[in-house]
């Protein structure tokens, strides 16, 4: 019953809730909501230059000092995937690579996938410039 | 935490729960970093007035800040009395951007100048807030002093002619300016700046005046509608007891105190948040062997703060899981029990307990740096209200 994410502005303590995902429950196999956000899964992303990650008993905090958001990760297994994903060439390569290391279920995947696509919306991550403009 | 018959809707519980039980570093603390002020507010929740000899130093300062950055506090809100009349106020920003924790201040504006408009402009991480508790000249006034008014606006030019961008502007909520709540907007509007409404609460000197200046509760139904509308306006999750009326406003809805947040007062000392500075509140001290982090982990009080607390005389209440019995600080100072309705109850739960406090059994309102004595404290200027020295008569007049 626990979401991966929550966001709250500092400035306002005002909490933007991120994907309602039953984790335990997620529906497998499509990729909701990142169609939008021009998230793309298949491209390299990478913690947002301008955001620290502060380590918690529940999973961390993020916090991005452009926009001042603070963003609430709430599994370890998320935390070490977002670190993780500068080492891979894509998202979805960093996300087999968490699969096949036992990091959480295959049936996991599109929910982890959200969280992901949620924090590239919010900017704690981002996708390195494109070569093509 | 199981939803209790009647509760609203929670945002996220499991996280609430988490907060509540504490975190490794505070998510913001607030840092008062002199008890000195130009002004001299009626509703002062610190009782600034006087610097105190025992402040931190430039290096203990400095101390601090490191310590902060090493526990990964992100964000830090700066007040005082007023921070920029300390000397090294500049010196303390900039080490503390540097480090990485950046700074909120919150000025009454009377320094700011087209200069430090322009400094302030080239840092970066820089919020600027701006007291103002009147939409003119005479309701501020009332509160803040002569001349408020007009050196907060002036602030406000220089910061828009600097090209700052979105500063904030602070009002503590009155009976007073809640009709003006509109015309707050609009001096927003007209410097594309952010506006800020906080709870008024009876710490400090705002004991004082509490009685005068809180709202009516139909004033608190009004102000619920304009911020259920309005989720642009900035609060600082300070209204949480009004969720109680419906719909949660956005925000974590749950005190803070030692749990997520705390504040540094200018001789180091730790309260359990900025409008609870008593004894009973003090966890300790930055000077204390093992610094802020030994406090903010170790103390005593943080610790107790983040055990469970019953819910008393709220407990059947349904509205609790979304007010979560409002805030410990007015409680505290309206002489309520911890776990007793919030004195602003909006089923005005409160009302009875509230008329059973003997005035003589009132807590005193913390350190004290006034000016002038409170027994000769002058009256404050007013225009359509009349601050009384009582303190907590429990007649709300419908002004
Ligand atoms: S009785 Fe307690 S929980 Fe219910 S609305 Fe009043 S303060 Fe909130
Ligand atoms: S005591 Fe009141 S002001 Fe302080 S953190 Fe709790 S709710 Fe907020």
């Amino acid at each position: 019953m626990r979401r991966l994410l929550s966001t709250l502005e500092v400035e306002t303590s005002r909490v933007v809730d991120g994907p309602d995902d039953d984790l335990d429950a997620g529906p497998v196999g499509d990729h909701p909501g990142t169609a939008d956000i021009g998230f793309d899964p298949a491209r390299p992303y990478a913690l947002h230059p301008q955001v620290a990650l502060r380590p918690e008993p529940f999973g961390a905090l993020a916090y991005h000092y452009g926009n001042r958001r603070l963003v609430f990760l709430k599994r370890n297994a998320l935390v070490a995937l977002v670190r993780s994903l500068g080492d891979h060439p894509t998202v979805d390569a960093a996300l087999d690579a968490a699969i096949a290391t036992g990091a959480f279920d295959a049936r996991q995947r599109s929910s982890y996938l959200k969280a992901l696509a949620s924090l590239a919306a919010s900017e704690v991550l981002c996708a390195p410039a494109r070569e093509e403009t | 935490m199981p939803p209790s018959p009647g509760s609203t809707t929670a945002a996220a519980p499991r996280l609430v729960e988490q907060l509540k039980s504490g975190l490794d570093a505070p998510i913001c603390l607030t840092w008062e970093l002199t008890y000195a002020c130009n002004l001299e507010c009626v509703h002062c929740l610190s009782s600034s007035g006087r610097r105190d000899p025992r402040e931190l130093t430039t290096a203990e300062c400095k101390a601090v800040i490191d310590e902060l950055h090493d526990l990964q506090v992100f964000y830090v809100n700066i007040g005082g009395g007023e921070p920029m009349v300390r000397r090294d106020f500049f010196e303390l920003l900039d080490y503390s951007v540097s480090r990485g924790v950046g700074v909120k201040f919150s000025t009454n504006g009377y320094f700011i100048d087209a200069e430090k408009a322009r400094r302030l402009t080239a840092t970066d991480y820089i919020d600027v807030q701006i007291s103002l508790d009147g939409a003119d000249a005479a309701t501020n006034d009332a509160v803040r002093g002569v001349g408020s008014y007009d050196a907060a606006r002036r602030a406000m030019d220089h910061l828009a002619a600097a090209g700052f961008g979105p500063f904030k502007i602070s009002v503590v909520v009155t009976r007073q300016n809640i009709p003006q709540l509109p015309a707050f907007e609009a001096i927003a509007d007209s410097y594309g700046a952010q506006l800020r409404l906080t709870r008024l609460r009876p710490s400090g000197r705002g004991a004082d005046v509490w009685n005068d200046l809180h709202p009516t509760n139909a004033q608190q139904r009004d102000l619920y509608r304009f911020l259920i509308e309005r989720p642009g306006i900035l609060t600082g999750d300070s209204f949480f007891h009004l969720s109680a009326l419906g719909e949660s406003l956005p925000g974590l809805n749950l005190c803070g105190a030692g749990r997520v947040v705390c504040l540094i007062d200018p001789i180091g000392d730790v309260y359990a948040c900025p409008f609870v500075l008593h004894d009973e509140f003090r966890a300790g001290s930055v000077r204390d062997r093992g610094g802020f982090t030994s406090v903010w982990r170790e103390s005593e009080l943080f610790v107790g703060l983040r055990e469970p607390q019953s819910p008393g005389a709220c407990a059947s209440c349904g509205s609790y899981d979304a007010c979560g019995g409002g805030c410990m600080a007015a409680k505290f100072f309206t002489g309520l029990p911890l776990d007793a309705p919030d004195p602003e109850c909006v089923w005005g739960n409160a009302d009875d307990a509230l008329a059973a406090v003997d005035p003589a059994s009132l807590p005193s309102s913390g350190p004290g740096h006034s000016k002038i004595p409170k027994a000769d404290a002058r009256p404050a200027v007013s225009t359509n209200v009349t601050l009384k020295p009582t303190r907590h008569r429990v007649v709300v007049s419908s002004s």
